[in-house]
């Protein structure tokens, strides 16, 4: 080979490499364009509209720099911090009933021999309904003047006079809690569920003759072994319930008095009734905050939980 | 002390009986293997002494207790898996553990246990990897950790060996018997190969179809097979079987075949045979050797001319296959050499060492 060929092949190797790399880009570009129009355009607008005093009645407000006016203005807001406290308190009651409750459910239908299917997908009847209807039916069973509720309590001489469920500050946001409890247990009884039939039985075996009794198996085997699934659970309905929004505006509309006023709930208001996008935004912008901190914190438990499960049969 | 005893254990799983009321004693510190094709109830058996499946009649003791409806914790057993059925979320150190953490044992007591048995099997430089990350051969020796860390009175074996490759498995059949010299403890073995059951076991339990149809030191089963299962069954290659009938000539017993071969009836099984039976007659490949390449036979012989089909050297010695009064057989060919297909031997056939069975029940002539 001759000092020319080497020189030619060296100029040609890397242009060809260059080709070669840019393939997958192109292959990948209409998903990227997909996801850079819908996805990463808006929240970027998004984004410089919380700088601005955009409002969207006045649309020349949309050049009015604010700077950080919107997030000083959420900062000092009692109002927002009483939603985003009252949001994540909401997310960690929900979240622990719906996981004992769906870890309970799953259990049980683990253990029915006959019938099973048929069990399993009346178990899900209730994810299949809009949130909305699941926010009327509550709103109706809880009415204090017409509710079944009161009804079934006043028939059954439980309780004297109409209880004011969705009005009483404590017990609208309990009445709330029960809406979105019974509308979602399933994905946590679901996921578990899963977990149980992919569960081995050999360890199982081999704790009950290392001694334990049937609730240090349930302790020390089975719980470790559903945990990464009920993370799964979790990051999954943390998502659905910090943006929370219909269930209570059909059931509360956030009242009374703000009294069950969340996160999605306030910025709706202040967006769209209050007109005030760039404020909402920045509202928005806080919140996916909690979002992502929840997500993340679920993720390091799932891969710690994993850690141990991959590869071990 | 440690006996098992089993009596008139039947197990039924709805109406299907799959074990028929077995009755065994196994004595303190004895390594026993039952051993049996699959379905032939020796798991359900195993299982049934670890609690782990319910015993439908019958009852089983371990020590003086009968345990039938003692839970597997309070039954004072370790139990070793076909699957390892280590606990992936844990550590090494914690399953090895785990079960003395649940018998409530002080902190540094579970520490030098653990510490013992990891050093009775080598695996001191494994303690804090999980089990994902170990190789079969690794795992298997956790779980057999875990099993002595407790000094249980018994240890059940449960195809231990058959999810590993075929070296392995050599060496880990070596180690378990050495763990046995070591702990000395009673184990009962389960396995369907009766390589591991031979070279392990104090005495081997051959088990078919929920019976069990012989028990004996792993020589005696060799050497003394009741029935015609247990001799095709036990050893390898397995037994050569004929079928045949009793004939009389120059006034001693034959067996004749088809194609009017025939071959002498043992002297110490003339007066059980009688003219016309129809009896299965069976020889180990040990017993049928080319000339010049066997053994001395102690007792009487039969001259065989035999044509060879196929030669499958082992090193030491070939297997030769050969076609005799219609069946196929297997010789042994000590010292060999090259046999090309198609070749003509001369093989002299051990009688004395041969078998008889009924061909109607299948039972030993000679027991």
């Amino acid at each position: 080979m001759t000092q020319a060929d080497v020189a030619s092949t060296a100029n040609i190797r890397p242009r060809r490499r260059r080709r070669r790399n840019l393939t997958p880009f192109l292959l990948l570009s209409p998903a990227i364009l997909v996801i850079l129009f819908v996805v990463l355009l808006p929240l970027l607008f998004s984004f410089y509209t919380s700088f601005t005093g955009y409002r969207l009645i006045k649309p020349e407000t949309l050049y009015q720099w604010v700077g950080f006016q919107n997030y000083q203005r959420i900062f000092a807001d009692k109002n927002f911090w009483a939603a985003f406290g009252r949001t994540v308190l909401f997310l960690t009651i929900a979240l622990n009933l719906e996981f004992l409750l769906g870890l309970g459910i799953a259990l049980l239908i683990n253990r029915i021999t006959w019938g099973q299917r048929a069990l399993r997908t009346m178990m899900m009847f209730p994810m299949m309904f809009s949130p909305i209807l699941v926010g009327y039916q509550f709103k109706f069973i809880f009415n204090d003047n017409i509710g079944i509720l009161n009804n079934a309590l006043q028939a059954l001489g439980l309780s004297e006079g109409a209880i004011p469920w969705l009005v009483d500050k404590y017990l609208a946001m309990f009445s709330i809690l029960f809406a979105e409890i019974w509308m979602s247990t399933s994905v946590f009884a679901i996921l578990l569920l899963a977990g149980l039939f992919a569960m081995p039985r050999d360890p199982l075996e081999a704790a009950r003759v290392d001694g334990c009794n049937p609730w240090q198996v349930f302790r020390h085997i089975t719980l470790p072994f559903l945990m990464p699934f009920a993370f799964i659970a979790m990051t999954i309905r943390s998502l659905d319930v910090a943006r929370a929004y219909d269930i209570v505006d059909v059931m509360t509309g956030g009242g009374p008095a703000g009294r069950t006023e969340l996160l999605w709930t306030l910025i709706a208001r202040v967006g769209y009734d209050n007109a005030r996008m760039g404020q909402a935004n920045a509202m928005a912008y806080i919140s996916i905050l909690l979002s992502i901190a929840f997500t993340y914190y679920f993720f390091t438990k799932l891969i710690a939980a994993r850690k141990y499960m991959g590869g071990a049969d | 002390m440690a006996a098992i005893r089993i009596r008139d254990v039947v197990k039924n799983y709805g109406k299907l009986e799959v074990v028929h009321g077995i009755n065994l004693d196994i004595a303190h510190n004895e390594f026993v293997v039952l051993v049996g094709p699959s379905g032939c109830g020796k798991s359900t058996t195993l299982r049934m002494i670890a609690g782990l499946e319910d015993i439908t009649g019958g009852e089983i003791f371990i020590g003086d207790r009968v345990v039938n409806d003692l839970p597997p914790r309070k039954r004072d057993i370790s139990m070793v898996f076909q699957n390892y059925a280590l606990y992936p979320h844990m550590t090494v150190r914690e399953n090895l553990g785990f079960g003395l953490k649940i018998a409530k044992l002080a902190k540094p007591v579970i520490e030098e246990r653990v510490n013992e048995a990891a050093a009775i099997l080598g695996i001191d430089e494994l303690m804090e990897r999980t089990p994902a990350e170990l190789s079969g051969g690794q795992r298997q020796r956790v779980a057999m950790g875990r099993a002595i860390v407790r000094h249980p009175q018994v240890f059940l074996f449960d195809e231990p060996l058959s999810n590993l490759d075929a070296k392995l498995r050599v060496q880990m059949r070596t180690e378990i018997k050495r763990l046995h010299q070591t702990v000395r403890t009673t184990i009962v073995y389960v396995t369907h190969d009766q390589v591991e059951a031979m070279t392990l076991a104090d005495r081997i339990v051959v088990m078919k179809d929920g019976y069990i149809e012989q028990v004996g030191s792993p020589l005696e089963v060799f050497e003394h097979p009741v029935n015609t299962f247990v001799a095709t069954f036990i050893g390898s290659p397995p037994m050569n079987m004929i079928a045949g009938r009793i004939v009389k000539k120059d006034g001693h017993f034959h067996i004749a075949f088809q194609a009017d071969q025939t071959v002498p009836v043992a002297a110490d099984l003339a007066r059980t045979v009688t003219e016309g039976q129809e009896v299965i007659f069976g020889f180990r490949a040990d017993d049928l050797m080319p000339d010049e390449h066997a053994m001395p036979i102690p007792g009487a012989s039969s001259r065989l001319r035999l044509k060879v089909d196929i030669a499958e050297p082992l090193g030491t010695e070939t297997i030769l296959f050969c076609n005799f009064a219609g069946k196929d057989i297997q010789a042994k060919m000590l010292n060999p050499r090259p046999v090309p297909p198609g070749e003509v031997m001369d093989f002299s056939l051990a009688i004395d060492k041969a078998h008889l069975f009924d061909a109607a029940s299948g039972h030993n002539l000679r027991n």
